[in-house]
């Protein structure tokens, strides 16, 4: 049986400083975290231990420049809530806490954007009278330059992974129909606003391979980065790259929650056929530009077949898939609500696509944008569209235009806010975030995968966190419960 | 296409599901997004920012990941 599909998010921002005379991205980025873990006392910094960003999934190591830096020196913090915040490559970064299922993703996803807004307000406080820090929740400037939205899914290391590749690019291709945040014009190298008025992605313009080790060139649609940050024997942590940074809570949802189940399926080999594409990056721009969702793509094995199609296929085969082997490896609550609403958004995609404006991102700003386009006579190339774009995704409530659209929710503002301190009870996160909680001035230092305790004058100690559902709310909370200090809970686990 | 046919009909608990999901431009979901949205449009000039130009100008970000 599929193993259980753990999860998470991480996702680099996008920042600015206004009315700055020089803007360093870096300091604005250290400036904003630092600003808000001021505010939270103590602060515990990341563990290197375990970083190894060169490990490639396909069976060996790269060396040298190819692989993706850690930058030690940047200012890098642990949460009470599990999460990781850091700066990376001049953006601020917040990777959320393990989760146990695609809803607890969007949860601490909507979470994540929180604790950016306070941090804005927080280092709002410090900046020179005339500058303002704002933070967007995007993925590209418009001017080529892209950043991240990853996810990241546990997965059995029995699979062997071209198997994984085979399965997943298909539908990696193709979810962008209900996972893309939506972009005016095209930053492809002579596409022409003409050409492209709009996409269904903000990233499909950045993909240039099928499967690599890259993530900052030649961005590949499966990377395959080897860092499990657990029990290497065991476990695969498959790293996304593809994604979008959604707004919608719909998006998030169904993004995360159909790749978990598609995971799940290829784990257990139970995808229907064989829908190799015959060109998959050609395939994503193509499938992004096309805002008629009629296009096809050929098959590797011939024929062809439309995004939309090609979609169904997968979820039949789910359906087929929950019937047979049932849904726990995605949480079966979970996975029921993704199927209903897999299905339920490719239906619609198909009847009258524009329904969806109050439920999915690139819907939502497509519908926005055509509106004040007509209104306003305005061509796909002015300015005015290609700013409203921007701002659909500005983290200000008073400024955002997602926000002003009133998505649907999938989350309480009770529970979101919640998760900005509260680690999900699901996963071993419980366990780093309530010992963060409980005994922050004696953790040195935390990473994933272990924490380490300063109890005084003995050494350092390590404690393992190997296991990803090891640590839940269940299974260490009469433990933490019974430990006074960490002295005694250290003795407790004798590490 | 007999794959097609098959997905297109699900087993009838679940399609009596997704009828109530469907939702055309006549639907009164439908009706609703669009007067909310010639509500946001009436409005939304105070919330962009002034400049378009030169905001979408300045917005430069170093590539990430």
């Amino acid at each position: 049986m599929a193993i259980p599909k753990v999860c998470g998010i991480e996702t680099e921002y996008g920042i600015v400083v206004r009315g700055a005379a020089e803007p360093n991205p870096m300091a604005a980025s250290s400036l904003l975290i630092n600003a808000y873990v001021a505010s939270l006392q103590p602060r515990v910094g990341w563990d290197f231990e375990d970083e190894s960003p060169g490990n490639d999934a396909r069976g060996y190591r790269v060396e040298g420049p190819a692989a993706p830096e850690v930058e030690t020196h940047l200012v890098n913090a642990v949460l009470t809530n599990g999460a990781r915040y850091y700066v990376d490559h001049a953006h601020p970064e917040l990777s959320i806490p393990e989760c146990r299922d695609a809803r607890e993703v969007v949860v601490w996803d909507k979470a994540a954007e929180q604790i950016l807004l306070r941090s804005m307000r927080a280092a709002q406080a410090t900046l020179p009278p005339g500058q303002e820090l704002v933070v967007y929740k995007n993925n590209s400037d418009r001017k080529g330059n892209s950043y991240g939205c990853h996810e990241n899914y546990l997965v059995d290391r029995a699979v062997p992974f071209h198997r994984i590749v085979a399965g997943i690019v298909p539908f990696f291709v193709t979810r962008q129909l209900f996972a893309g945040a939506g972009k005016v014009g095209s930053e492809a190298p002579g596409v022409s606003s003409a050409e492209v008025p709009f996409q269904l992605s903000q990233r499909a313009d950045f993909f240039e391979e099928e499967v690599g080790l890259e993530t900052t060139l030649k961005r590949p649609i499966v990377n395959t980065r080897d860092e499990p940050h657990c029990d290497a024997q065991r476990y695969r942590r498959l790293h996304v790259i593809l994604g979008d940074a959604n707004c919608s809570e719909v998006s998030t949802f169904l993004k995360v929650g159909a790749t978990a189940l598609v995971l799940a399926m290829i784990e257990d080999d139970e995808l229907g056929r064989d829908l190799t594409l015959a060109s998959p990056v050609h395939a994503l721009r193509r499938v992004s530009y096309d805002l008629g969702l009629s296009a096809t793509l050929e098959l590797a094995g011939g024929g062809s077949i439309s995004a939309l199609d090609l979609q169904w296929e997968y979820l039949a085969w789910a359906r087929k898939y929950a019937d047979a082997r049932g849904l726990e490896a995605v949480g079966e609550e979970v996975g029921a609500e993704v199927l209903r609403r897999w299905e339920a958004v490719l239906t619609a995609l198909e009847t009258d696509p524009m329904s969806l404006a109050g439920t999915l991102d690139w819907v939502a700003k497509y519908h926005l944008l055509s509106a004040y386009r007509e209104r306003n006579g305005l061509g796909w190339d002015a300015p005015r569209l290609a700013a409203m774009d921007l701002q659909y995704h500005d983290l200000r409530p008073e400024r955002s235009l997602s926000e002003r659209l009133g998505l649907e929710r999938l989350t309480t503002d009770e529970e979101v806010a919640s998760a900005t301190t509260q680690p999900p009870r699901t996963t071993r996160a419980w366990f780093r975030g309530r010992c963060l909680q409980r005994w922050g001035p004696q953790i040195v230092a935390a990473n994933w995968d272990s924490i380490v305790f300063d109890v005084g004058s003995d050494p350092l100690r390590r404690v393992p966190m190997m296991e990803p559902l090891k640590g839940t709310a269940e299974m260490v909370d009469a433990l933490l419960d019974e430990c006074a200090t960490p002295t005694e809970l250290l003795q407790r686990l004798g590490a | 296409m007999s794959e097609r046919e098959q997905r297109k009909k699900p087993a009838p608990s679940r399609h009596d599901e997704v009828v109530e999901e469907e939702a055309s431009p006549h639907s009164e979901r439908g009706e609703k997004i669009k007067a909310e949205l010639d509500d946001l449009l009436d409005e939304i000039d105070e919330v962009l920012e002034v400049n378009s130009e030169e905001f979408v100008k300045s917005y430069v970000q170093k590539g990430g990941q």
